[in-house]
Parts: C-alpha cells; sequence; structure tokens
C-alpha cells in the first residue's frame, strides 16, 4: 500500500489526539500540496522533502523546545478545495504556517483564506508575481528571477540569438500573466507581434500532435524558441511529442519554466538534450550544501521506502520548500514565538545557505527571496547542465516593470 | 545561428577557393586553407579551454583530420572530461586517455565533466558529421550529408571536398554535390547563390533562404529566393496537411479503441457503463505491471507483446466482476445501471488509489516505437501513433469477425435482437450476457494498453475517455460497428482540423456544440439502430 492517503488520515488522526493531550508539545503546521490529480506529479515531491525537513528540524531538537508537527492534507488538483483544506488547517488544526502549493490559481484560491484567518503560507515555486500579500513568503522566483533573465539569454547570441517567440502554456493565471509580461518585455527589446505566437492547451492536455506541428511549422522561419510554461503532467507527453517528431533543440530550443528534473524523470531525455529549463536550482550543482541536500533526500528517500526509490531527484522548488521551512524555524527562534505577526516580522532579513550554494536572503520588505537565477540544458540522462547563472542572488521584482501601472506600486 | 566567429573570418578566403574549385564538383582537389591542425597535446588544450575551443574546433575540421572525430564526438555526447593530469573520454563507462586511447583508472570525483551548450553543439554537430564523411559506411556517410545539408557551415567545406574527390557511393555523392552547392550561398558569384538556392529549394531549406534573403543585394537572386521560399512555403503546406490529416486520424485510432468495447456493452446490450474509462485505467496498468516485470530483462522492447494478453484479460475480469455483481440485476433498467456503474467506477479509482498510488507510473515506450518515421523532409510521422493506427484496425477487424463469423458473435446478436426467442430456442442468455459483457471490456483493456504508450498513466486516467467514448457510440449510431468506427475518425479529423484555428480548448467546446447539435436532428445517430436497445429506449 503506498500510504499517502494513510499518512494523511494518520496525521489528521495525530491532530485529533494532539488535541486533546498534548496540544502543548507539538507546533503543528500544514503541508497543503496535491498528492493526485493533474499536479501529483510536481507536488508530490514537495510534500516529501517538507516531512524530511521537518524531521532533519525536530532531530536537532525541534523549535522553542517543541517537536514540528506536520499535518498533510490532499487538495487533488482541485483549486477550491484547496482554500477549503487552507480554513481547515487554520481554523481546525491551528497549525503555525501552512508550506504549499504549487499553481498560481490554487494560490489565488487560498489566498483570501489566509489573509481572512492572518495565517501564513510558504509559497516554494516561481510565479508570475503580480502579488503582495502580507500573509504569503515566495521562496520561488519571481519573473525578473526566471523569465526574463531566460528570455535574455534565448536573444543573446550564445542562446541562439532567437527574434521570434513561440509562447506556449497551460491556460491558467501563472501562464497568461507570464505571456503577458513577456510579451510587454520583447515590445520593448524590439520584437513584434507576428513574431509572438501565444498558444494555451488545458491542463491535463495530452495530445500535441498538432502543437508541435505548428512549432515547426513556425520555427521554419528561422530564430524561432519556444518559451513553455506547461504545467502538470502534460509535460510528458509534451516532451514524448516533441522527441518523436525529432524537434531538435540546436534547431528550436524550447524553454521551460514549469519543468525540472522531477517532470523529466521517467522520460527518455535522450532526444531532448539541448533543451532548456531556467531555475534558481539545480540538482547538478556541485557545491557542499547541495552534495549535503542530495545525500539527506536520498537517505530519506531510501528509509521511508518512497515511490520511485533510487531514481528519485531533487529540484528547485523542493529547494525552495526546504528553504522556506529552515527560514520559519529561524524566524519563530528569532521571534520565540509562532505568532503570525511576530514571525512575519523576524523574516525580513533571514539568510540561509542553500543547496544552490548561495546565502539567500528574505527581503527585508517584500517577502520574496534574493536569489540566483541559472540556465540549464536537457542532459541525456534527465539531468541539467548549467550554461548560464547570475554571479549572486538578485533582488526579485514582484511588480514586472514592463506591466503598465506597476510604476505606482509601493512594494510594501 | 550564424556560424562561430573565428570560422566566419576565415570565410572569405574559403569562398575564393570554393569559386575556383567547386564550380564543376568533384574536379578539384581539396584546397588545404592552413597547415593541417592535428590533435596533438598542444590543440587539445586549447580544445578544452572555452575561450578557444570555438576555433580549435573550426582548424581541427579544416584541416579534416579524422583522428580528431572521437574527441569531437565525445565532447558532442558530454563524455569528454577534463582530469586532473589529462583530457579523458569516458568510452562505454571506461575512462581512456583522449590522446592516446591509453586506459585511465581515474577517480570520477576529481572529474570535471566539459559541458557545451546549443550553439557549440550545433558546431560539433556539423563538425563531426564532416569528419564522418571521410569514413565509416555508405548510410553512415549520407547521415552526415544530410546533417550538413540542415546545419552548414564554412569550415566543414574542406572536408566535403575531400569526401566528393573520393567518394565511391552514388546516392552519397550525389548528396555530397548538392551540399557542396548549398555551401556556396556566400559565394560572391551571383551564380553560385543562383545554384546554391536552387539546391536549398529541393531540400525545402526555408530557415537558409530566409537568412539569405535579409542580406542579399542583387536583384536578380532576390527574385529567385522570392521564388524559391515561395514554392517551399507551398511544400510545407502541403505536408502540414498531410500532418494535420495524420494527427485527425491518429486521433480518431485512439477514440476508436477507447469506443469499441463500450461499442458492445452499450452498444450492442444497451448497458450504460459509466466504469468503463475504469476498464480503460485497468489495461493501461495491466501494462504497466508487465513491464515492471520486464524492467532489467533483455527483451524489454517487448514487454508490449506481453501486456496485449494482459491487459484485455485484467479489464475482461474486472468486468466479469462487474456484470455478475451489478450489471446482472438492473437488466433494462438503465438509470439504475448509469449510478451503480458511477458508484462502481469511483470505487475501481480509489482500489487503484490505494493499490498502486495516486500518482501517474511511467510507462515507457519500447525503443521501437519511439522516434519517427521521416515521410518528407518536414514531416515525421511518430512510431507510437502509427503503431496503435495499425492497431487499431487490427482490433475493429477482430471485433468485426468475432460479432459475424464466431459462434459467440452469432448469439450475442441473436440475444441483443430478440433476447426472448434466444432464450427460447435454448441460448442461455445470462451466460452470452456475461461473455459479451466480458469481452467488450476486455477490448477496453486493449485500448487502455494503446493509451499507455502516448498518455499518462493515472488512476483518473479513464474519466477523461468516458465522455469521448460514448460521444463516439451515440455519434456512430447505438449498436453499428460501422458508425462508431466512422464516429470516431470523424471527432478526430474535426478536432484536429479546429486545434491550429481555433486552439485546443476552443476545439474542444466547438465539437461538443456539434455533436449536440448533431444528435438533436438526428437522434438515431449516424446509422439507425435496431434491436433490443430500441425496443427498450
Amino acid at each position: 500500500m503506498n500510504g499517502r492517503f494513510g499518512l494523511a488520515a494518520l496525521a489528521c488522526a495525530l491532530t485529533l489526539s494532539a488535541a486533546d493531550a498534548r496540544a502543548e508539545e507539538t507546533l503543528k503546521v500544514g503541508i497543503l500540496h496535491s498528492l493526485s490529480g493533474t499536479m501529483a506529479i510536481s507536488e508530490t515531491s514537495l510534500k516529501d522533502v517538507a516531512l524530511m525537513t521537518i524531521q532533519e528540524i525536530n532531530a536537532k531538537g525541534g523549535v522553542l523546545g517543541k517537536k514540528i508537527e506536520p499535518v498533510v492534507v490532499d487538495p487533488a488538483s482541485n483549486w477550491p478545495l484547496f482554500a477549503e483544506k487552507a480554513r481547515q488547517l487554520l481554523t481546525k488544526d491551528k497549525v503555525a504556517a501552512v508550506f504549499g502549493c504549487w499553481t498560481s490559481v490554487s494560490r489565488k484560491s487560498v489566498l483570501p483564506v489566509f489573509e481572512e484567518l492572518n495565517g501564513l503560507l510558504f509559497y516554494p515555486v516561481q510565479y508570475e508575481g503580480e502579488e503582495l500579500s502580507q500573509n504569503v513568503f515566495y521562496t520561488g522566483a519571481a519573473p525578473n528571477q526566471q523569465a526574463i533573465p531566460a528570455v535574455e539569454y534565448l536573444m543573446s547570441k550564445e542562446g541562439g540569438g532567437a527574434t521570434r517567440f513561440f509562447l506556449l502554456g497551460t491556460d491558467y493565471v501563472y501562464p497568461r500573466t507570464t505571456n503577458k509580461i513577456l510579451r510587454a518585455f520583447l515590445h520593448a527589446k524590439g520584437v513584434t507581434d507576428k513574431d509572438i505566437q501565444e498558444t494555451y492547451t488545458p491542463f491535463g492536455h495530452s495530445d500535441y500532435q498538432t502543437i508541435v506541428a505548428q512549432i515547426k511549422a513556425f520555427g521554419a522561419g528561422g530564430h524561432a524558441a519556444v518559451i513553455s510554461t506547461i504545467n502538470g503532467d502534460s509535460n510528458v507527453p509534451f516532451y514524448k511529442e516533441l522527441g518523436n517528431q525529432g524537434l531538435k533543440a540546436t534547431d528550436i530550443p524550447v524553454v521551460a519554466f514549469s519543468v525540472g528534473e522531477e517532470e523529466l524523470r521517467g522520460i527518455d531525455t535522450k532526444p531532448l538534450v539541448g533543451h532548456l529549463a531556467a531555475w534558481n536550482y539545480f540538482m547538478s550543482l556541485k557545491n557542499p550544501a547541495n552534495t549535503a541536500f542530495i545525500k539527506q533526500w536520498k537517505e530519506y528517500v531510501k528509509k521511508n521506502n518512497l515511490p520511485g526509490g533510487d531514481s528519485r531527484v531533487t529540484n528547485d522548488p523542493m529547494e525552495a520548500t526546504y528553504v522556506g521551512i529552515h527560514m520559519w524555524a529561524q524566524a519563530v527562534k528569532k521571534a520565540g514565538t509562532t505568532k503570525v505577526d511576530a514571525v512575519r516580522a523576524a523574516m525580513s532579513g533571514q539568510t540561509f545557505t542553500a543547496p544552490s550554494g548561495f546565502a539567500l536572503k528574505m527581503d527585508e520588505t517584500n517577502h520574496h527571496l534574493w536569489k540566483p537565477v541559472m540556465i540549464g540544458e536537457v542532459q541525456g540522462n534527465g539531468q541539467f547542465s548549467v550554461v548560464w547563472k547570475t554571479s549572486k542572488p538578485i533582488r526579485a521584482q514582484p511588480w514586472s516593470p514592463y506591466i503598465p501601472g506597476n510604476e505606482k506600486r509601493a512594494e510594501r | 545561428m550564424r556560424s562561430v566567429p573565428s570560422a566566419e573570418r576565415r570565410l572569405l578566403t574559403l569562398l575564393m577557393l570554393l569559386t575556383a574549385t567547386a564550380a564543376r564538383s568533384g574536379e578539384a582537389a581539396p584546397p588545404e586553407p592552413r597547415p593541417p591542425t592535428t590533435l596533438d597535446a598542444a590543440t587539445l588544450d586549447r580544445l578544452v579551454k572555452p575561450e578557444s575551443r570555438d576555433e580549435t574546433i573550426a582548424s581541427l575540421v579544416e584541416a579534416t583530420d579524422v583522428h580528431a572525430l572521437p574527441v569531437l564526438r565525445a565532447l558532442l555526447e558530454g563524455n569528454l572530461y577534463l582530469g586532473p593530469t589529462a583530457v579523458l573520454v569516458d568510452r562505454d563507462g571506461a575512462l581512456q586517455d583522449a590522446l592516446t586511447g591509453a586506459p585511465a583508472p581515474v577517480d570520477r570525483d576529481q572529474l570535471e565533466q566539459l559541458t557545451i551548450n546549443n550553439r557549440l553543439r550545433r558546431t560539433l554537430e556539423r563538425s563531426v558529421a564532416a569528419l564522418s564523411l571521410l569514413q565509416g559506411s555508405a548510410s553512415e556517410r549520407l547521415a552526415a550529408v544530410r546533417v550538413l545539408q540542415d546545419n552548414p557551415g564554412p569550415e566543414v567545406l574542406p572536408a566535403v571536398q575531400k569526401a566528393l574527390a573520393q567518394e565511391r557511393d552514388r546516392q552519397v555523392k550525389e548528396a555530397l554535390r548538392a551540399t557542396a552547392a548549398m555551401l556556396a550561398l556566400a559565394s560572391p558569384e551571383p551564380g553560385q547563390r543562383l545554384a546554391a538556392i536552387e539546391e536549398l529549394r529541393k531540400a525545402h531549406a526555408k530557415r537558409r533562404l530566409l537568412q539569405q534573403r535579409e542580406v542579399e543585394q542583387d536583384p536578380a537572386v532576390l527574385a529567385a529566393l522570392d521564388d524559391a521560399v515561395r514554392e517551399v512555403d507551398l511544400a510545407l503546406q502541403r505536408a502540414a496537411m498531410v500532418g494535420l490529416f495524420f494527427s485527425g486520424l491518429s486521433l480518431g485510432s485512439i477514440l476508436l479503441l477507447a469506443a469499441l468495447g463500450l461499442a458492445i456493452t452499450f452498444g450492442l446490450m444497451g448497458v450504460i457503463n459509466m466504469a468503463h474509462g475504469e476498464l480503460l485505467m485497468v489495461g493501461a496498468y495491466a501494462t504497466w505491471l508487465v513491464q515492471s516485470a520486464f524492467r532489467g530483462s533483455r527483451h524489454f522492447d517487448w514487454y508490449l507483446l506481453a501486456a496485449l494478453p494482459a491487459s484485455f484479460l485484467a479489464a475482461a475480469a474486472v468486468g466479469a466482476l462487474l456484470e455478475i455483481t451489478v450489471v446482472r440485476k438492473l437488466y433494462g433498467r438503465p438509470l439504475e445501471t448509469l449510478l451503480a456503474t458511477w458508484g462502481a467506477s469511483l470505487l475501481i479509482v480509489q482500489t487503484v488509489r490505494v493499490a498502486f498510488g495516486a500518482q501517474n507510473v511511467e510507462v515507457s515506450n519500447p525503443s521501437w516505437m519511439s522516434g519517427g518515421l521521416t515521410l518528407l523532409p518536414d514531416l515525421v510521422l511518430p512510431w507510437n501513433r502509427i503503431v496503435i493506427l495499425l492497431f487499431s484496425a487490427g482490433v475493429l477487424a477482430g471485433v468485426w469477425l468475432l460479432l459475424t463469423r464466431t459462434r459467440l458473435g452469432l448469439l450475442v446478436r441473436a440475444v441483443t435482437q430478440d433476447r426472448q426467442r434466444a432464450a427460447g430456442l435454448g441460448v442461455r442468455t445470462p451466460r452470452v450476457d456475461l461473455l459479451a459483457f466480458a469481452v467488450g471490456s476486455g477490448i477496453a483493456g486493449l485500448g487502455g494498453c494503446a493509451l499507455s504508450q502516448i498518455g499518462n498513466v493515472g488512476p483518473e486516467l479513464g474519466q477523461g475517455f468516458i465522455v469521448d467514448s460514448f460521444m463516439v457510440v451515440v455519434l456512430g449510431g447505438v449498436g453499428q460497428l460501422a458508425g462508431t468506427t466512422i464516429a470516431a475518425g470523424t471527432l478526430g479529423a474535426v478536432n484536429k482540423l479546429l486545434e491550429p484555428w481555433a486552439g485546443a480548448v476552443m476545439a474542444k467546446i466547438v465539437v461538443l456544440v456539434f455533436v449536440i447539435l448533431f444528435i438533436q436532428r438526428r437522434p438515431q445517430g449516424l446509422f439507425a439502430l435496431r434491436g433490443r436497445a430500441l425496443e427498450e429506449g
């Protein structure tokens, strides 16, 4: 038995029993990731790595002399259910913080709940920006820490000098907003609308024949690149189709913003060598913090007999989850309490030496991490080799300067 | 994506030589643009350093040094490492000195892999192809020429010339001649450029023609370029139309596989089986289980052959169980059947979740189903889709034979058309029902096996197909195999034809609206139905 539901049930049971007898002994935190449905391919690992991180902190004595107790729920890739589960975590389980969400639509769904109940959400995935909530800490990248540098790279000589762009995404708020920002950015760079094509597919779409054919036709015009914001398990049929139809990265590179080591696991990446992904961390990075992180993850997978076993990998949102939980624990220690307002104040300026090899800092004002930007090319073994990166972490701009009206927005 | 800078500097010299030697191809000896740069320690050192890498590759290729081929290929494939003392090549897991080929037992932790990016990959691909022209089998040489036609650069010219002079194979020689002519696109002579344009037009190299159009000055050449681009555009459009037709056919074949089982259980027997999608899912999971059993075996590529009977039997068993426990009690009560089978579908989904986890499982294509068939230069038909197309035709033929040529088929048709009279004639109708339902479910299992090769396999797999399957059967006319086939093809084609114009989301909506309108106009579907379903309706 796989035990996902068992785990959730166990967590609930623990919660209930803890509520009466041992309420003072643990600090409860919520883990809000889809463990079924179209997003399970990406989010399951985040739940796993969150549990690993909590175990690590507990092994070192926990925080404020108490153990952290995770409450795992499964919102099942169902956006309204995210809000329901978030409310349950905050009101029934009374968790001190929630680590969760992948898609922006799920974050938008829980946002009113966190603001109403003054909860604390740590969001570990790169996103489209255009949002800044008192109640959220964003440990993934804002557009200027991922999307914009990736497009700049594609336009550079090393990146192939692309001048025409095919924007392909899943049909929801993140791809649409990102593409709006990218279109404005490309306009600023002198790319006209006739050289930009935008296409969307529904969540869970699995037949990419015509879209890959469209990309080929678009690419025949030369200097073309694809920017993919496809999310979830649709990426598997998309990349399979790319490989089968022989669309090579040296002709038309595909740069993806939501595809990492985990999504490519189980796909034969040999026909995909050279396609790109932009992130702030790759598993292939060589530094002591990453070596330790990977070792810890591999041991955790083995000890808990997680599905996938040896083939399990680390990726950027996992790193961001890991950093987020550690920073929260540090902030709680500093504040001496788990009260949301105190922890929020203590979060500002927190630093943590991340597996990316950099000491990441939570910005003093804008609730976003300073992050290094990296662009990697897919290798035959499913890993990425970094072909471009910033020399140091850069500050997030949640309000993109390429969207009109944003220049007037305050950042706090 | 122009060539490397160092190569560009040498471009002019080369082109002068080209105009002198390549006018009548194959006539002159290959030019020697500079003293040959062979692979020695100093060259290797320059190759390893990023700043001198481009120039070193270009000079090795210009010198047509085939000894450099293994090292360049290793760099291209990510098998070149910087060791503590020497540059090493990873050959099938064994480390060797890149210069001498001697085994070099070095701890892998001390190695630094030399990585490349797409720009360098492009350079290396053409460099490796250029040097491969001079050795290897005829088919390898031909493949190398094809790479060069797609991805040319001035530095490959000496290798092409040299190969042209020594080539014996007619096909390769012709391809080489065309490539040499294409390389003359940058020549100062308009005549040569025209010849190059002619070759590029034949090869449908639209991208290179467009690049040339940006820099071309000569009006006559520009006119030829415009003509060539127009003609290539037409050819590309034709290829795109064929491709679109194929995707429609492919989607149709998938819909057919998903719906064929339902054509028996719903079409013939009149059972509204909401758990039909889950039978597809059971077939897909059976395929996954068989694949897991084959993993690591020498015969992994042939696991599908074992998966076919397994998925059929697994789904047939689940179907038989469903018939005995639920459907049998409810014949003739479509509403109750609908509710009960829907409940059963939830039960099956949850059971699979508990047994195998809620995430998708990985079903990989056997190697012979990866890649595609290059029909035209611009049209690649993926093997997995071709195989599924043929497979669905095979299953269709099988079902047709079963229904028309076997005793079971005869009994099923008899019971379907007139249950009472069939029973009166001694047919054990409950047994026939059970068998027919199991066979219909088994066919759904085969469909699931095919689906596992193109999509994701997870507990929710079936839910995405249940609406489509019913749509196909109802549109085709309940109880009609021919109707089901034509409806599947039509829906696939309409969906795919709409997609490029309306987008994937709109296409689905339009198809649904179309089906609703059609059914309103013609409730009996494409083909009129007869038999028990009609009497009960």
